[in-house]
């Protein structure tokens, strides 16, 4: 029965949000508001029914349902409970129900919180967000469907990929969707914005919350995605430049421009056109992304299934880009500045030029994802780009950007006065400049490290700089220190919100720069009763052992690592999946604020006498993870309600 | 409006982007190019399911086929299986040699795809995964085509189809240089 209720409830939802679509728009271009009012009521209907798709299919997995294709590719009966709900979304179709899901649940979201305070753009958000998600829910029906039944019924299924059986599995794609299908507010706001002609600046302060929430989620979807792989892959790093992690990570470059820029013209009325464009870039580049790892026109090591769905996006995408393009090309005149920039020595110059770096830095990643399909287009020659055009290109735009964190918040307005610049920065720039010395007698050489150090620095000084001030302000007010440290911290919560949310990434790039400046490894074959030695760590390979997990064979090696003295035994693994062409590492890490010791086993021979081992020592690698809670709490703070001030 | 058309062509600027990745589509990215084609083929010798030895230095002046597969390689193998037979079939008389090897699989699985298939080409298991390392296999099914020299010339990712089959044999059949 299963296939066929899911089925059916999709098709029916997939009605109902084109009807919403079209209701909503006609409703309040001939003034009905019954039919508003019924596009409201299809939203809500969809909602209810992609909820019980998803709970349909999630039933599936927990009860071993063969007879559906998707259950039985993804599941078999040894896969634990656990991870049998997150095979739910281990594959394409599960994960475009989730996205669906998600995508109903923020629409069910904007009618509550707005369908009284927008009441001429509301509609068309309605309209835009409906007409998104019956793409959806065109691809769950048509191109993807979950539902799909499977003849005869095997006796068992093929399995989860072995790679996805992590925790970091429940909360990557989650946090990561949250992140994308979020982005789609800020984008219905900005084309009803462009359809009804109020392009003012209504939907920017409509959306700013809905930015930061997306964006603080695409952030989050990040980290647990390089935490994953750190851990989970066993090649040592958190981040390769896939195409996969480029396609999350470019949407996340423009929206933190995009975060930037809208300030500026709440500010100073300027960059309307520019908003507006980067909201749809935005947009685009997460519709993009999709089609770049759902199509399998570009090669990638993560291997996800291909289909028509890439024609879908590439279609729905043209769709998408070609609306909201024409719609801004339609309001051209409307959307002239007002203001104009008054001195390149102001806030609003530092933003501008932020912004010009985050762009350029989404472009490069686009431009090295998509150039091994334009050559082979051009030339016929098949090539890959890897990391190093990345990150010769990025790391520089990247340290520019650190720079101008510590520049944008403190510099004035419109035009900055030597005298404040000279206030503002001579002792942040002062303690910048003198801690290189300390750094480079740690041993700090390479000239990218010490300039990311030393731009720590100067921006954790410009941001104490600002608190302190602000606080000796308020104490001279009257209040006492941390009273008033907390009330600012509530009251302008959106600036030191952003502030913590800076910090949060300088120390994840702390964490970037060390792990690629210090991290060493090596790699050995050890007999048993042998050591390697590296970097002050000695580890002894003591034996092998075998084991007969619910779904795999495990052999596990057991290591004694000790720096004299002792740290622990290390027990890395590789699991033998049958339905696998190879075995999957199980890698086995002590973590450290200093240095992580990450051991992942190689070959072995088959009576466990030896054994080859990678040994690596990670340095500051835990400091991302670290970075990634601060900027948790910083996106907390800033997306706190706003605190009326007082009079 | 006409005052400045030059906005309208804000839309069709992603024109030429989105041809690109409508190219996309007709592009395989499955077709990596193998650092070994053109190298000499690594030798190898292996048991067959029915107790016979194979020898690929036993095969030097044949063309070669040489298919990697497993039973659990669901669905490409079992769609590739019977243009294997079928190709087989009809290349015989020419002196083709095709050799499927089984790899990362239990015995009794395999013997089961055999039989169910009816292959009637050797087959045999790479017990020690030894074979596969050599030719560098990425995942089954990989089809290798091997001219009469012992060199390889061409590599097929993915489920091999009866064209790509016979446009790559019948070019090395006609090559009788060696």
């Amino acid at each position: 029965m299963i296939p066929e209720i899911g089925g059916a409830a999709a098709m029916v939802a997939l009605a109902l949000a084109v009807w919403g679509a079209v209701a909503a728009a006609v409703g309040t271009r001939t003034g009905r508001p019954a039919l508003v009012l019924s596009a409201q009521h299809a939203a809500l209907g969809v909602f209810v029914l992609v909820t019980a798709c998803f709970a349909l299919l999630t039933y599936a997995f927990l009860t071993f349902d063969f007879s559906l294709r998707y259950v039985a590719i993804n599941t078999n009966l040894g896969t634990p409970f656990y991870y049998r709900i997150t095979a739910v979304w281990g594959a394409l179709e599960g994960s475009i129900i989730l996205w669906a899901w998600m995508l109903s649940l923020y629409t069910l979201i904007v009618i509550l919180r707005h369908r009284e305070s927008a009441q001429e753009l509301y509609p068309w958000v309605l309209t835009v967000m409906l007409a998104v998600m019956a793409f959806f829910l065109l691809v769950i029906t048509v191109a993807a469907p979950p539902f799909e039944r499977l003849a005869p019924v095997p006796a068992d299924g093929r399995g989860l990929n072995p790679l996805l059986e992590d925790t970091g599995m429940i909360t990557h794609p989650v946090a990561l969707y949250l992140g994308f299908t979020g982005l789609t507010v800020p984008f219905a706001f900005a084309l009803a914005a462009l359809i009804s002609g109020r392009v003012g600046d209504a939907w920017i302060t409509m959306t700013r919350r809905w930015t930061i929430i997306a964006w603080y989620f695409l952030s989050l979807g990040l980290l647990i995605g390089g935490w994953w792989s750190y851990h989970v892959l066993g090649w040592g790093g958190y981040w390769a430049w896939d195409p996969v992690e480029n396609a999350a990570f470019m949407p996340w470059l423009t929206a933190t421009a995009l975060l930037h820029s809208v300030m500026i013209q709440e500010r100073r009325r300027m960059l309307k056109l520019w908003n507006l464009s980067l909201v749809i870039l935005t947009f685009g580049l997460t519709l993009f992304g999709t089609f770049l790892t759902r199509s399998g026109v570009i090669a990638s090591v993560h291997a996800f299934t291909q289909g028509s769905i890439g024609v879908f996006f590439l279609s729905f995408l043209a769709l998408v880009l070609f609306t909201a393009l024409g719609l801004l090309a339609w309001r051209w005149d409307a959307l002239r500045a007002q203001g104009a920039l008054d001195s390149i020595l102001s806030r609003e110059s530092a933003f501008l030029l932020n912004n010009v770096l985050l762009v350029a830095a989404a472009f490069t990643v686009f431009f090295g994802t998509v150039f091994p399909l334009l050559s082979e287009a051009v030339r016929g020659v098949k090539v890959s780009v890897g990391a190093p055009f990345f990150n010769q290109v990025n790391v520089p735009l990247f340290l520019a950007l650190m720079f101008l964190m510590g520049v944008g918040p403190l510099i004035a307005w419109r035009r900055a006065s030597l005298d404040s610049l000279r206030r503002n920065f001579v002792w942040p720039v002062a303690l910048g400049a003198l801690s290189a010395a300390p750094f480079f007698a740690l041993g700090v050489r390479g000239a990218v490290a010490l300039l990311a150090f030393v731009l720590t620095v100067f921006v954790a000084a410009t941001i104490s700089v600002d608190f302190v001030r602000a606080t000796r302000a308020r104490k001279r007010m009257g209040e006492r220190v941390l009273p008033a440290m907390g009330g600012l911290l509530l009251r302008h919560n959106r600036r030191y919100g952003g502030f913590v949310v800076h910090l949060g990434i300088l120390i994840v790039a702390l964490g970037v720069t060390g792990s690629q400046a210090w991290s060493v490894q090596t790699e050995t074959t050890l007999r048993r009763g042998e050591a390697v030695e590296l970097a002050g760590y000695r580890v002894r390979f003591e034996g092998l052992s075998a084991s007969e997990e619910s779904n795999h064979f495990k052999v596990t090696g057991a290591f004694t690592v000790s720096n004299g003295r002792a740290v622990g035994v290390l027990q890395p693994a590789k699991k033998f999946y049958p339905q696998e062409t190879s075995p999957i590492a199980g890698v086995d890490y002590r973590l450290g604020l200093r240095e992580d010791v990450y051991l992942v086993l190689g070959d072995f021979a088959q009576d466990g006498s030896q054994a080859t081992v990678k040994l690596q020592v990670n340095r500051l690698v835990s400091w991302i993870w670290i970075g990634g809670a601060v900027l948790t709490l910083g996106a907390m703070l800033a997306i706190l309600p706003e605190r009326k001030k007082p009079a | 409006m006409t005052r400045r058309p030059v906005r309208w062509l804000l839309p069709l600027s992603v024109v030429p982007l989105l041809a690109l990745l409508a190219y996309g589509f007709r592009v395989n990215p499955h077709e990596i190019p193998s650092p070994l084609v053109g190298r000499p083929a690594p030798g190898f010798a292996l048991q067959t399911f029915e107790g016979a030895p194979f020898a690929l230095e036993a095969q030097r002046g044949k063309v070669v086929v040489l298919n990697f597969w497993a039973s659990w390689c669901r669905p490409a193998c079992y769609e590739e299986a019977p243009v294997l037979e079928r190709q087989w079939r009809t290349y015989r008389e020419r002196g083709l040699v095709v050799i499927g090897v089984d790899i990362q699989d239990r015995d009794e699985a395999a013997r089961t795809f055999v039989r169910e298939f009816g292959l009637s080409f050797p087959n045999g298991r790479d017990t020690a995964g030894k074979v596969s390392v050599d030719y560098g296999v990425y995942g089954v099914p990989e089809t290798f085509f091997i001219d009469r020299q012992g060199r390889i010339r061409a590599k097929h990712v993915g489920a091999v189809t009866d064209e790509a089959f016979r446009t790559n044999v019948e070019k090395l059949l006609a090559d009788t240089t060696g």
